[in-house]
């Protein structure tokens, strides 16, 4: 019964994630009408660039909307968790105001601190206020090291727990019956699609089990950020940059680690060739599993999932943009129909690049633990 | 790329990369493990049941064929039995037959033999009747023929008459 109720929820959460597109576009709308640096309206192009812009990165407080009449934020705070020079410092992010210009500056047991673009920095002892250059580069300032529960960091934790209670009630149904019941109907075609499709041709029949643990998680994991990517609640998790580094760097220390004794041969030493060749292939073969194999696949999710959350936030401006030239029905009439349609494409690209990023990591891992016959 | 790079952040990086060890290590021990564990066990109990099943189909088979092998190897010991009991009936029958004509033949004979044995002596006993009958006659001629001849005549033609009709 418990399991019922659990995957209910789920289902829940879910619907509202698939549904939520349209609520997106017009929640979006009212968030950037009411936006503000300093009370004003989003409805220049260089704003709306502005507003794009700090949309696609992190932030440290779950902003909803501002009402500017009023001047309050309908938002709350995260916490924020700082290394700083003189150690940590943990508060909590309403303390800044919702300044994100640097002129909020937070006194924490003689170290000031202060969030410009969504990124604290520690002001240089004795300093009061920060001092920009031409650049708009903060002068008497450096960043920390910032461990904070950020919105990213929310929303991973929130898929974890997700992943965690719906994969859990799956793996609990199975000590009932053989057949899963309920919401682990949707679940079981999923899981066993990525054993059957993803790992078992990439990487052998033999050998993988070891790395479904891996796989499954990185799968679900990035295709539900995706999916929270497309809700109003305006996560970026798997475009931020750090993100899919971190992923990346997760796939390449895996299929490094498990390369097996073949691998490293073929790797360093490639039979078949001319021996002035070999250090040559050998340093090019290296350079593309630890640098190039990586890289292409962080960049590949940091790019689609950024280049997504860009074209629709820019389809929707469209409805402030273009509404001096076509009035304010045509534009958002039109805004509202790119929006969807663009949205509709991110729902698959939310999939698709889920499934790349675990199609080439289990290749990449094939690659690294096949065994070759004796040449 | 610079901004890329601006934008990257190691506090990030670093809370993506707990949360993500953290949820491997739980997702595979709380999650993974049982769950392919369970649909190894279930693929396998399918597996299973397909070849028990095509066992069975198979058994079911040679036993058909036996059975069928069984059956004619009854019919055709049935009809051998039909067939020598056929030749046992014919033969009796004719066995029966013969020895009937072979009994009949004899009583037929042992009939003719009585029959000409009774002839004879009928005939014997006829000729002793005929010869007392003429002695008879003779002595009654002889004793009227003492008399008169011509009497003695009638008497004899009378007498003759009656022993015919008689």
């Amino acid at each position: 019964m418990t399991v019922a109720t659990k995957s209910i929820k789920f289902i829940a959460v879910l619907v509202l994630m698939m549904t939520s597109v349209l609520a997106f576009a017009n929640d979006g709308a009212q968030h950037q009408e009411n936006h503000h640096e300093g009370g004003n309206k989003v409805d220049t192009p260089e704003e709306i660039k502005e507003y794009i812009a700090h949309h696609l990165k992190d932030s440290h407080d779950f902003h909803f909307y501002t009402n500017n009449e009023t001047g309050t934020h309908v938002s709350f705070p995260l916490p924020v968790i700082v290394w700083t020079s003189e150690g940590l410092r943990v508060f909590m992010s309403s303390e800044f105001h919702h300044d994100d210009a640097g002129h909020v500056i937070v006194e924490k047991d003689g170290v000031r601190l202060t969030k410009i673009h969504s990124q604290i920095y520690e002001l240089e002892a004795g300093a009061e206020e920060v001092v920009f250059d031409d650049h708009h580069h903060a002068e008497n300032a450096h960043k920390v090291l910032d461990f904070s529960i950020t919105k990213s960091v929310f929303g991973m934790l929130l898929t974890g727990l997700l992943m965690l209670l719906a994969f859990g009630a799956l793996a609990r149904g199975y000590k009932k019956g053989a057949i899963p019941t309920g919401f682990g109907r949707v679940l079981e075609p999923l899981v066993i699609y990525v054993r059957d499709e993803i790992a078992r041709p990439n990487i052998g029949e033999k050998k993988y089990r070891k790395f479904m643990g891996f796989l499954l998680t990185v799968f679900f994991f990035i295709w539900i950020l995706n999916l929270l990517g497309l809700t109003p609640l305006g996560f970026n998790v798997t475009g931020q940059i750090a993100v899919t580094v971190c992923l990346a760097i997760f796939t390449a220390v895996i299929y490094l680690f498990s390369g097996s004794k073949d691998f490293w041969a073929h790797t360093l030493w490639m039979p078949g060739v001319p021996y002035i060749l070999r250090p040559l292939l050998a340093v090019i073969e290296l350079i593309g599993f630890v640098v190039i194999k990586p890289f292409s696949l962080l960049v590949r999710l940091f790019a689609n999932m950024t280049a997504g959350h860009f074209v629709l936030m820019s389809l929707i401006a469209l409805m402030i943009v273009l509404k001096d030239l076509f009035g304010p029905v045509a534009s958002t009439g039109m805004s509202l129909v790119l929006a969807l349609f663009i949205s509709v494409i991110e729902i698959l690209v939310a999939f698709l690049q889920a499934f790349i990023f675990t199609m080439l990591s289990s290749l990449f891992i094939g690659m690294a633990v096949e065994e070759h016959d004796h040449h | 790329m610079d901004q890329l790079l601006n934008d990257f952040s190691p506090g990030l990086f670093f809370m993506q990369a707990i949360i993500l060890l953290i949820l491997i290590v739980l997702m595979r021990k709380f999650a993974w493990k049982p769950i392919l564990e369970s649909l190894q066990t279930r693929e396998d109990g399918i597996k299973n049941a397909l070849d028990s099943a095509e066992k069975a189909r198979l058994e079911m088979q040679n036993l058909q064929a036996d059975n069928k092998k069984l059956l004619n190897e009854a019919r055709a010991e049935r009809d051998a039995m039909l067939k020598e009991a056929r030749e046992m009936k014919d033969k009796m029958i004719e066995e029966a037959k013969s020895e009937a004509e072979t009994q009949a033949n004899a009583i037929i004979e042992q009939a003719q033999a009585a029959i000409e044995g009774e002839k004879k002596a009928a005939i014997a006993e006829l000729k002793g009747q005929v010869a007392g009958l003429s002695i008879e006659i003779a002595e009654k001629v002889l004793g009227k023929e003492l008399s008169d001849n011509s009497k003695q005549e009638k008497l004899v033609d009378s007498l003759i008459g009656e022993a015919t009709l008689n």
